[in-house]
């Protein structure tokens, strides 16, 4: 018990008008009256959270002004070509389905393992030890550089066995690199988002749950279903978009995996599957080629491109919000 | 059957078990485990201290234990049999080598202090313990002369139903949660339109269908807990199962909702045996036919209510019946 001595609050006369009313303040707390070095500290808090927002809005002004500049539908819908003068370079378009068909497989695959994964380690996990390697396996994966996933993602892809996804030289040579090896290997970036959405989404659902579920004869697996993952759904769709948001913004694996072609390129005669075997590009390679730091013939375009880019991740972002935001309100939670 | 009031004019105590907190020393600091244990159930009633009319003292747990009397041969068939059972989690032994019998048509309320087993005696009959990972068990829990480990699991637990402390109503709507208990796992079979009977045959029998006013797809989250409570019963026997354990169904809910609940209990038991869990010795004075009371793992005394709570034979029965009956 310290003994601080007992000032005695001043009496502050009750507020009258709605006006009057000001936030409770502690007697005496104002900064003027705290000591430098706690001034100093909060300036710099203020500054730098100041800094955060002054170098997001920049960025996002800057691009903006720079996107809407150059993007018109008609850069949307064409094709890009190979070109010397920014003239000739054609539109986005196949980068653009790149990037949609590239998150679209990776997705695909990714979700039904994450999902699947921390149900398994969260309803069953047994034997403990498996799921304690399942859970730093998936840790591991996360903290894998994209460049190192797609390098074995190229060594996997190109062995004789896997030449049916991807251009098969004449020589036997296997290329290796494909819209479905790219999204295999992008689903690995995803996979460790949705499965600890997943996880985090069946630990806090209470135990009296599964219980009341037990109790009625239901097996774990109908509980899972039919209780367990309906009431999960908003953290699977967070982790998801997550994920998503991760495969869109990834450019490794598309050099390594995707050839980053500027357009898309067919393999076979199947329409569909010879797009799935070919390779291509996305939003975020062309962005780099037609860049000055790449062929750098089409600025204006990769700022386009990057707009666009930014758009598709800040949509996504407000998707995760809204999906939070929603839950939150739902009665679900309780 | 309605049996008349038995409530005597004992003046009751507020408090749930007084006793343990004189005499257990780890009852003391049962509060803590416990409000975690339940599933973040409420903070339990601040203990009062109760005067009793003589120091409560330790017994010799093996002194006193009684074995039970004849039973009243009105009831119906044995339905579950309980033989020389202990259960225990790792080291820890928590029921001890109860045996017992219930009957259809009868209400065996399982009493007894705080951590004395009751809810891990109740959970092993239809096999919720196995899912602690350190439980063990010994001995025979037969139903209807068959061991229940013979039984597969979902056929046992549908004819073992269970009522929970907290009121559980799974988040969908209300013909949602009693649908999902009639269907045997997701099978679209019985159709609709009979598990539409059953659902409101169900619902009807927990005495919640007219209070509903046919509106069925509201969701069940959005009840009351009393009402909560009752559909949680409703999906219990929905699958006309033979017995009901139902672990202190009433603590969560008030007096009213309690008394809607305890006349239904008194409706059910014509089909079934129930067996329930509560703190209240006025409650299982209304509702029970027979009463076992639990110490420390032990089943100290088992006979029919008037007998236990008038003419205990056994001293701790004494005096845990007299310490909340002041
Ligand atoms: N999952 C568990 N793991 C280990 N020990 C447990 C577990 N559940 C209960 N116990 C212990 O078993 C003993 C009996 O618990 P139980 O819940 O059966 O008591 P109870 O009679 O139902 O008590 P209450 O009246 O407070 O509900 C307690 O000492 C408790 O600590
Ligand atoms: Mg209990």
């Amino acid at each position: 018990m310290s003994s601080a001595p007992v000032v005695p609050r001043p009496v502050t006369p009750v507020p009258t008008t709605p006006q009057e009313r000001r936030p409770v303040q502690p007697a005496g707390d104002s900064v003027r009256n705290w000591r430098l070095r706690h001034r100093i500290a909060h300036g710099a808090a203020w500054a730098a959270g100041i800094f955060v927002i002054a170098v997001t809005a920049s960025i996002m002004g800057f691009m903006a002004w720079k996107g809407l500049h150059y993007l018109n539908p008609s850069l949307i819908w064409q094709r890009p070509t190979p070109g010397l003068a920014q003239g000739d370079t054609g539109g986005i378009r196949d980068p653009l389905i790149g990037t949609l068909l590239a998150t679209f497989i990776g997705t695909l695959f990714a979700a039904p393992l994450g999902i699947a994964t921390a149900v398994w380690v969260g309803e069953y996990g047994k034997p403990a030890k498996l799921a304690r390697a399942i859970e730093s396996a998936i840790e591991m994966v996360a903290g894998m550089p994209n460049i190192v996933l797609a390098i074995f993602g190229l060594a996997i892809f190109q062995l004789p066995f896997f030449s049916f996804l991807s251009f098969k030289a004449q020589g036997g040579g296997v290329y290796g690199r494909s819209f479905i090896a790219a999204g295999l290997i992008m689903s690995l970036i995803a996979i460790p988002l949705i499965y600890t959405a997943t996880r985090e989404g069946l630990a806090q659902l209470p135990a009296k749950l599964r219980e009341g579920s037990w109790a009625l004869g239901k097996t774990k697996i109908c509980t899972i279903r039919t209780v367990l993952l309906p009431q999960i759904r908003p953290n699977i769709a967070t982790g998801i978009v997550l994920g998503m948001g991760r495969i869109v913004g990834d450019t490794a694996i598309v050099v390594v995996l995707l050839g980053a072609a500027l357009q898309i390129d067919p393999v076979g005669d199947t329409p569909g599957l010879n797009v799935l075997r070919g390779g291509g590009s996305t939003l975020t390679t062309y962005v780099y080629a037609a860049s000055p730091a790449g062929e750098g013939n089409a600025p204006q375009k990769a700022y386009a491109a990057a707009f666009l880019l930014l758009l598709i991740v800040v949509f996504l972002n407000a998707l995760v919000g809204w999906i939070g935001r929603r839950t939150k309100n739902s009665e679900i939670t309780q | 059957m309605t049996s008349p009031p038995r409530l005597r004019s004992h003046a009751l105590s507020a408090t749930d078990d007084p006793f343990a907190s004189l005499t257990d020393p780890a009852a003391s600091r049962e509060p803590v485990r416990r409000s975690t244990s339940d599933d973040g159930a409420a903070l339990p009633p601040p203990i009062k201290r109760v005067v009793l009319d003589r120091t409560p003292r330790p017994i010799d747990p093996a002194t006193d234990v009684v074995a039970p009397i004849a039973k009243d041969q009105t009831l119906g068939p044995e339905r579950l049999r309980i033989e020389h059972v202990s259960i225990g989690y790792g080291e820890a032994r928590v029921v001890k080598d109860l045996s017992l019998s219930i009957h259809q048509g009868e209400v065996l309320a399982l009493i007894g202090p705080s951590g004395c087993g009751k809810t891990t005696f109740l959970r092993s009959m239809n096999r919720l313990t196995e899912q602690t990972a350190s439980a063990w068990r010994e001995g025979q829990i037969l139903l209807d002369g068959r061991d229940i480990y013979e039984t597969e699991l979902p056929r046992l637990r549908r004819k073992i139903a269970m009522v929970f402390q907290q009121p559980n109503p799974f988040p969908m709507s209300i013909f949602d949660n009693i649908a999902y208990a009639i269907r045997v796992q997701n099978r679209k079979t019985p159709g609709k339109a009979e598990v539409r009977e059953r659902v409101v045959d169900s619902l009807r029998r927990a005495g919640l269908y007219d209070e509903l006013g046919g509106d069925l797809d509201k969701p069940a989250l959005r009840l009351s807990g009393g009402q909560q409570q009752r559909l949680c019963i409703a999906r219990a026997i929905a699958t006309n199962p033979e017995v009901l354990l139902m672990d202190e169904p009433c603590s969560a809910l008030d007096p009213r909702s309690t008394a809607v609940i305890e006349d239904l209990i008194g409706e059910l038991r014509e089909s079934l045996a129930i067996v329930i869990v509560t703190h209240n010795l006025a409650q299982a004075h209304r509702v029970a036919d027979n009463v076992a009371f639990m110490y420390l793992g032990d089943l100290v005394e088992h006979g029919p209510v008037d007998q236990v709570f008038e003419q205990p034979r056994a001293q701790r029965t004494r005096d845990y019946v007299a310490g909340v009956f002041g």
